[in-house]
């Protein structure tokens, strides 16, 4: 940074710099920090003590030892990834869910906005700081749980299974993204602080608590009867999975687990003559990207619409002092 | 180019409710003027619009020459603003809120640092830089927000109710201060206030802005001249020992009287057309009563603002 000291940053990045420290600093990062670590120390521990009673001899993903790192338990620890998913939305949330509002209550916005920059600096600015601090995390976690285990195991990664891991972890990023995106949206909408966080928040848990047993409920009640043809069974196991598809963490659960357990090739109902002389080994990665690229597509939509209407309501949104 | 703002025909909505309704106005560089009117009279709006932060439903204003709606950011670039009330990063001290604010306008850092040291020295927080804006008190912050304003060397000042809240010393201080600043260095400052004191102490010329409109403009005479143009002229009278009614008497036939009212303590107060202190001295004296007091009143921005608002209680509740 010497060397740029004479040239003046453009005000972007200088916002970005700021927003860095603000969240780096905060206690509620540095919480979340600890939390996320715990756990992933956690998961370890359990994946490690059980990896070695989890090779079997018939299994089509004992090619992939590595990749057990991240997913094997016992059942009293989750898995990693889904350590990941559970707190991942609570890490995006936290970074979020006061970025605007804030700033308006602590008579800051209407400030910054008599400075010669572009309105979009600020929310944009802090949507690329959150994101550098999210996957800046991510990939320490992700590495430190590669390093530890390739110190700990013994066995080196293969390519295949590095780069599975690479997008894994991007993954992870896109889908706190999501959450960040959504608190950011209410932190616009919402006056108070406290409003956006417990929506965000209620929204979290509606989709990971509540709406799973809606849909069951749901799929109870349209269950056809046993004398219904393939096809309309068919038909009712897809209902069910769009209607669960629907919810970010379903997405994020499907794309991991196909990323990182090569011998999941379908997230569907596969029928008997599917099955049927199908050699049950792991599918090549870019068959499994191939497969999980709806989810994918599907969280970047959800992430790109939640930041749409963000910058929509921020540009149209009248800035007054307090 | 001595128009330094102009607006012409500005209007905004909410809605029903027209907050800036055919705004016209100018003002001339070096120029200290007074935006004065009741809360809720549109005043905030207007400045909003001028810094392009809320788009206007018709006119146009031109800062500098630019014109703020199309362009606000190189109208910014020029303008500070001081926003009533105004908020710093409470976890960064003085000088790095104006550090930030300096980076922001693109200034490179060892300038930055020396602005901010000059700036925080002129207006007294030398001392507390290193303290965290969060602990400042609202005097502190308010002068803080002033060296904020200026670490950009505006062309213009813009300075939204500057003085709310601080103790009548801090405000005295502050307003020298800005008033020293307009002169020393040329900076144009438009200040918005419902004080009338304080806006008649440091101001060259006041607008006088109710319910989106603006009544009158001009320095304090010329306002009143404007505002109550059938009493240009008011003169109070002592009169030791005499009844309203042999006052009365006396002063009818004097040409250009509009009226002779009571006021407590044998005072009377007439309004004339034209400047009759003297004939009403004489005729007062000749007629054999007790002239021991006489005094040439001018409106104050106190009597306009009251006057203008006597049972007008309806403005108090757009606020």
């Amino acid at each position: 940074m010497a060397s740029l000291a004479n040239k003046p940053l453009h005000p972007f990045w200088v916002i970005v710099n700021k927003e860095i420290r603000d969240y780096v600093s905060s206690w509620r990062f540095v919480i979340l920090l600890v939390l996320i670590l715990l756990t992933c120390f956690g998961s370890l521990y359990t994946s490690i003590t059980n990896l070695g009673k989890s090779i079997k001899a018939d299994d089509p993903d004992g090619a992939f030892f590595f990749l057990k790192l991240f997913t094997v338990s016992d059942g009293s620890l989750p898995p990693f990834h889904v350590f990941i998913g559970f707190l991942g939305p609570l890490l995006g949330i936290a970074l979020g869910f006061d970025a605007i509002n804030s700033e308006q209550h602590a008579g800051t916005l209407s400030r910054v906005m008599a400075q010669p920059i572009h309105r979009d600096y600020l929310i944009n600015a802090k949507f690329v700081a959150a994101l550098i601090v999210i996957g800046t995390l991510f990939f320490a976690l992700g590495f430190m749980v590669m390093g530890l285990g390739l110190f700990i195991v013994g066995i080196p990664p293969t390519a295949g299974e590095f780069l599975r891991i690479l997008f894994f972890l991007l993954l992870s990023v896109l889908y706190v993204a999501f959450w960040l995106n959504l608190s950011i949206l209410f932190s616009i909408r919402f006056k108070q602080a406290a409003t956006s966080a417990l929506t965000a928040i209620a929204i979290w848990l509606f989709f990971t608590v509540f709406y799973q047993i809606i849909v069951n409920l749901i799929a109870r009640a349209i269950i056809p009867d046993g004398a219904s043809s393939p096809q309309q069974m068919m038909a009712y196991q897809n209902l069910v999975m769009n209607m669960l598809r629907i919810v970010p963490s379903q997405l994020y659960s499907d794309a991991t687990t196909t990323l990182l357990m090569p011998s999941v090739r379908s997230l569907g109902p596969l029928t008997m003559e599917q099955v049927y002389s199908a050699i049950p080994s792991p599918l090549p990665l870019g068959q499994s990207l191939l497969l999980v690229w709806p989810q994918l597509t599907g969280l970047i939509a959800a992430t790109v619409l939640c930041f749409a209407i963000s910058y929509y309501l921020f540009m149209r949104k009248e800035i007054r002092s307090r | 180019m001595s128009d330094v703002i102009e607006i012409n025909g500005l209007t905004k909505r909410y809605g029903s409710l027209t907050a800036v309704d055919h705004l016209d106005l100018t003002i001339k560089k070096g120029e200290v003027f007074g935006l004065l009117g009741p809360n809720g009279a549109g005043k905030s709006t207007t400045i909003l619009m001028m810094l392009g932060l809320t788009d206007p439903d018709a006119g146009t204003v031109q800062v500098c020459g630019i014109n703020a709606t199309v362009n606000p950011i190189e109208v910014k670039r020029r303008v500070g603003y001081l926003p009533d009330d105004v908020g710093f990063y409470e976890n960064y001290s003085g000088l790095e809120n104006l550090l930030y604010t300096a980076r922001l306008n693109r200034i490179s850092g060892e300038e930055a640092e020396a602005r901010a040291d000059r700036l925080l020295e002129r207006v007294g927080l030398s001392d507390h830089a290193g303290k965290k804006a969060g602990k400042y008190s609202r005097g502190m912050r308010q002068r803080l927000g002033l060296a904020d304003v200026l670490i950009k060397n505006p062309e213009v000042i813009i300075l939204d109710e500057p003085t709310l809240g601080i103790d009548p010393k801090g405000v005295r201080e502050f307003l020298d201060l800005i008033v020293q600043l307009s002169k020393e260095e040329g900076i144009t400052v438009l200040l918005s206030s419902h004080h009338l004191h304080q806006v008649q102490q440091v101001c060259d010329r006041v607008g006088l802005f109710v319910e989106g409109k603006l009544l009158a403009e001009g320095d304090v005479p010329t306002l009143s001249r404007k505002l109550f143009p059938e009493q240009a002229f008011e003169v109070e009278l002592g009169v030791s020992g005499a009844t309203f009614e042999q006052v009365r008497t006396v002063l009818a036939p004097l040409e250009g009287i509009a009226s002779v009212t009571q006021a407590p303590q044998e005072l009377f107060h007439v309004a004339c057309h034209q400047d009759l202190t003297a004939r009403i001295a004489h005729r007062l004296v000749s007629s054999g009563l007790e002239l021991v007091h006489l005094t040439h009143r001018e409106y104050g921005l106190d009597e306009i603002y009251n006057r203008y608002f006597e049972g007008k209680e309806a403005y108090g509740k757009l606020s």
